[in-house]
């Protein structure tokens, strides 16, 4: 076992997990803390990937701004906790169903389906290879992603306004 | 030797995990966390398959890259929604919030 | 410099822009707007122009403007030597034909308006010079008869001029539809109607075999069927025999108009479109094409010329020495004189732009049109004389005024490659310089047979009367007073204008250019003649004395006649017996066109309403009996089978919903927990396939 397959179980390890507490944790404060080691986990595997541009978006965004965004709304809603309040609504079987099997089905196409051998090396530094792609090809969905930001930072102040 | 398919196995299970959350969560914040986490999985897909797959245009970091920004999007507008909502229904609760039945 | 060329058209048609919203309000400062945007076109052309002498190359700017599959059409424009000095040529005269309107249409109520129409007309020409392709030409070729159209009948009050402005609207129109079909045959064969590619492309097809498109029993190379099809626009457009009719009628329009569009530019416009395509026209099977351009010029220049001499108002005479002089221009284009042609394009703008402002002049001083009640103006109106003379000694053809080196080298090449359009030529370069004499004689010289009262023009509408004019500018009857020279406003052009008509000719003087030969024949040349191993004949000192000879004659005759009335005009109408009416009703062309056309179509109305009365009436009101007849039946189907069947719709709809109501929670996890379920069966469904 080298330490590249065994830095991904750890991380695979850490992504679940804390997967597992986000979904699974009665108080809401300790499922929005547990989303950082799941994201945190995420942005390794990414360091695995070769990906280095996206771990640092993925540290900024996801564990840096919006963890805390979620926590803060917390905050502001439902009280600290939430402990005294039935988290969990009716259709817990059936969900546990249906995920499952999704999971067992989407692993069994996993399993069927050959990948073939790996294909070329990455570009040497992909930051820039990333820069080039989004600003020359993909400028549209660059541009179009920019809008939609301002769309919704401007959507966001007018629905969480208090009305006077 | 670490394959693409041991990554896709780990993203197909947050999702399985995330979209667990949506579907049995009563709080809306945290069926938002659901939702990141399928984001998540559907990114260390994207990610995954360009080192594996195509690696030359660096395409899967690109899309990987839009769907952060719209899941920050997401989540701005999808707390922003579950402030107002409680602001007027007093409650986070999604399944209290049924205005939509006929 | 070239690449702003795409400015030149857009000052104008800003100051269109401007006066069509805000002319009214502009009222008499109007012109500034217009004029304004003239200088600035005329700079920019100029500076474009003058690069292109300098030696700057060719400029060809294009854009993908309509893409269908691999069929892209492209929208730009180019700036060559031939582009380059045409719009050098229409900014310059167009600049000052816009200061004489000033003086020319003051007072008139639609100031603004008249402004408007002449700057859009101005950047349609432009647009249409500097296009890189057919199709924008085409463009631009239909503003400048929209705005031909609308400037003719400017005196929308006046009858005439309303006739006038359809028969030149739907004249044309014969033309340019031809042209159309023959713009498709271009893009049909080419795919494209880019004026390079397809040139190129015609360039490489000439040396194939040429192929052939079956018109019934003969068979007809498709580039010769090609070329003449896109030469009925120039036909229509230019006023090339049989179409030509419709060209004196516009001179109902102001004269700065006659000037302008119906003699220096949108006639011009034909000839330049024959120019600009002369690889369409060269590489013919025995340039057969360019043949009929030189026969359908050399028919026109002949008819138009002998036309003119029977007639007595001042421009309709320079109306049909208009078409007499762009039926040389195609004769020289199609005798393979590319540039003499083109030549005689230029120096001719400046000429008869000249003696039409100069015939606005007299016509602004006497008020009538008719040449016959003129007489002895040049000791009341010397500038108007002078500038007069000039333009025509260049037109008559005297050394060494422009008209004279232009017209040399259109006989020139005639003389050496078609005999035949040669001699035909030089007897109309003779009645050209016969009834432009006839027109001075009785216009200038003699004593003033002005009417003494006159009448009131029938047709003035009240708010120009309330403008203070008795007649329409440069149409009433007027006397009472001796004709006066007009406002400097209006003379000075003149004066600009009789400095180019007399050294507009000398780039043509031999010498000028490289190689011995002329300055105009280095700048403006047709590439293919090289290939073609044909070389432009050299200058001829015999022909040049014979041309010079022809001119002379000519004046020397009328003056023997109308000047020193040795020998009485009526005599020679005498002799000549019914040759004179026969002139004298155009030969009675349009009297043809009247009753084939008019009457015709009249009579085809007619037979139509007939058949519309008594056929499609009846037809009609037997349809409608059966349609009510069929409805009544209808109605009972209807209530008893429709609405039955709407009915059973409605209430199993009912039903079914009070069954389905429960299904729908309103809460969303429910619903995402079927989507999930339904991608779980999707997946299944689709290994099941695999």
């Amino acid at each position: 076992m080298n330490a590249e397959a065994l830095a991904f179980y750890a991380l695979a390890a850490m992504v679940l997990v804390g997967g597992v507490l986000v979904v699974q944790s009665r108080n809401l404060v300790h499922a929005a803390v547990s989303l950082v080691p799941t994201l945190l986990g995420v942005a390794g595997l990414y360091v695995l990937l070769h990906a280095e541009f996206v771990t640092a978006i993925q540290i900024l965004i996801y564990v840096g701004a919006i963890t805390v965004l979620i926590l803060f709304v917390i905050l502001l809603t439902e009280g600290a906790t939430g402990l005294r309040v039935r988290q969990r609504n009716e259709q817990v079987p059936l969900a546990l169903l249906v995920c499952g099997g999704l999971a067992v089905l989407l692993l069994g196409v996993l399993g069927r389906v050959p990948w073939g051998p790996p294909a070329g090396p990455m570009p040497p530094y992909n930051p820039g290879a990333v820069g080039r792609s989004l600003l020359m090809p993909y400028v549209l969905a660059f541009e179009v992603a920019s809008l939609v930001i301002l769309a919704s930072l401007v959507g966001a102040i007018v629905i969480a306004r208090r009305e006077k | 030797m670490i394959g693409l398919s041991h990554y896709l196995v780990v993203s197909t299970l947050l999702f399985a995990l995330g979209l667990y959350g949506v579907l049995t969560r009563r709080n809306a914040v945290a069926i938002l966390m659901g939702i990141e986490l399928m984001l998540n999985a559907a990114n260390v897909n994207f990610v995954a398959f360009t080192k594996f797959v195509d690696p030359t245009f660096v395409r899967g970091h690109v899309a990987a890259l839009v769907v952060i920004t719209l899941a920050a999007c997401e989540a701005v507008v999808g707390l922003a929604l579950v402030i107002n909502a409680y602001r007027h229904l007093e409650t986070v609760n999604v399944d209290q919030v049924d205005l939509m039945k006929g | 410099m070239a690449r702003l060329a795409w400015l030149i058209p857009l000052f104008p048609l800003v100051s269109y822009g401007v006066l069509a919203f805000r002319g009214r309000q502009l009222g008499e400062r109007a012109p500034y707007v217009a004029i304004g945007a003239m200088a600035l076109s005329f700079l920019l052309a100029w500076a474009v122009f003058l690069e292109q002498v300098g030696g700057a190359s060719p400029f060809v700017w294009r854009a993908a403007w309509a893409v269908g599959g691999d069929r892209v059409i492209t929208v730009g424009y180019t700036v060559d030597p031939l582009s380059s000095i045409t719009v050098a040529m229409i900014t310059l005269v167009g600049g000052l034909i816009f200061v004489y309107s000033v003086g020319y249409m003051r007072g008139d109520p639609y100031y603004g308006r008249f402004f408007a129409f002449l700057s859009l007309f101005c950047a349609g020409m432009l647009t249409m010079v500097l296009a890189n392709s057919f199709l924008l030409m085409l463009i631009g070729w239909e503003v400048i008869g929209l705005c031909s159209y609308l400037l003719i009948g400017f005196y929308f009050r006046r009858q005439a001029a309303n006739m006038a402005q359809m028969k030149a609207f739907l004249t044309t129109r014969v033309g340019d539809t031809l042209m159309l079909v023959g713009i498709m045959a271009v893009f049909w064969q080419f795919g494209t109607v880019d004026y390079h590619t397809v040139f190129e492309a015609v360039r490489e097809r000439a040396r194939e075999a040429s192929a052939v498109v079956r018109l019934g029993a003969w068979e007809v190379p498709w580039a010769t069927l090609t070329a003449l099809l896109i030469f009925g626009g120039p036909i229509g457009k230019s006023g090339q025999f049989p179409l030509h009719v419709w060209l004196p009628d516009a001179m109902e329009g102001p004269t700065p108009v006659s000037a302008l569009i119906h003699a220096a530019t949108m006639v011009a416009a034909g000839v330049y479109l024959v120019g600009r395509a002369y690889p369409l026209f060269f590489f013919t099977p025995h340039h057969e094409a360019l043949a009929a351009v030189a026969w359908v010029g050399t028919l026109t220049a002949l008819v138009a010329a002998l036309i003119a001499v029977a007639q007595d108002d001042i421009k309709r005479i320079l109306a049909y020495s208009t078409i007499s002089q762009l039926g040389f221009m195609m004769a020289g284009l199609g005798v393979l004189g590319y540039t003499a042609g083109l030549f005689h394009l230029l120096t001719h703008a400046f000429f008869k732009a000249l003696l039409f402002l100069a015939a606005g002049s007299v016509i602004h001083a006497v008020h009538t049109n008719n040449i016959k009640e003129m007489g002895g103006l040049w000791r009341s109106m010397p500038v108007t004389f002078w500038t007069f003379l000039a333009g025509f000694l260049a037109l008559a053809g005297v050394f060494p005024f422009s008209g004279f080196w232009s017209k040399d080298e259109i006989l020139l090449e005639a003389y050496h490659h078609n005999p035949a359009v040669y001699t035909l030529l030089t007897a109309a370069a003779f009645l050209t310089a016969l009834y432009m004499s006839r027109l001075v004689a009785y216009a200038f010289f003699g004593r003033y047979r002005g009417p003494q009262h006159p009448e009131p023009d029938p047709w003035l509408p009240e708010d120009y009367a309330r403008a203070g004019l008795h007649h329409f500018p440069g149409h009433g009857h007027h006397g009472g007073h001796e004709p006066h020279e007009s406002p400097p406003v209006m003379t000075v052009p003149l004066v600009v204008l009789a400095a180019f008509a007399l050294a507009a000719g000398f780039v043509g003087i031999p010498g000028t250019g490289p190689e011995g030969g002329s300055w105009i024949h280095h700048f403006l040349k047709f590439e293919g003649f090289k290939e073609a191993g044909i070389h432009a004949p050299s200058f001829s000192w015999l022909l040049a004395l014979r041309s010079l000879g022809v001119a002379v004659a000519g004046i020397a005759v009328a003056w023997v006649v109308y000047g020193l009335r040795w020998v009485a005009s009526e005599q020679i109408r005498a002799w000549v017996g019914p040759l004179y009416p026969f002139l004298r009703n155009r030969m009675y062309i349009d009297a043809a066109y009247a009753w084939v056309f008019v009457r015709g179509g009249l009579g085809l109305a007619a037979a139509l309403r007939w058949v519309d009365v008594h056929v499609v009436d009846g037809l009609v009101n037997l349809v409608g009996w059966v349609t009510v007849l069929v409805s009544r039946l209808h109605r009972l189907f209807d209530t008893y089978v429709v609405d039955g069947l709407v009915n059973l719709v409605g209430w199993s709809t009912r039903g079914l919903g009070l069954v389905l109501r429960p299904l729908q929670t309103g809460r969303a996890y429910n619903y995402i927990l079927v989507a999930a379920a339904g991608v779980a069966v999707l997946v299944v469904v689709s290994l099941w396939r695999l």
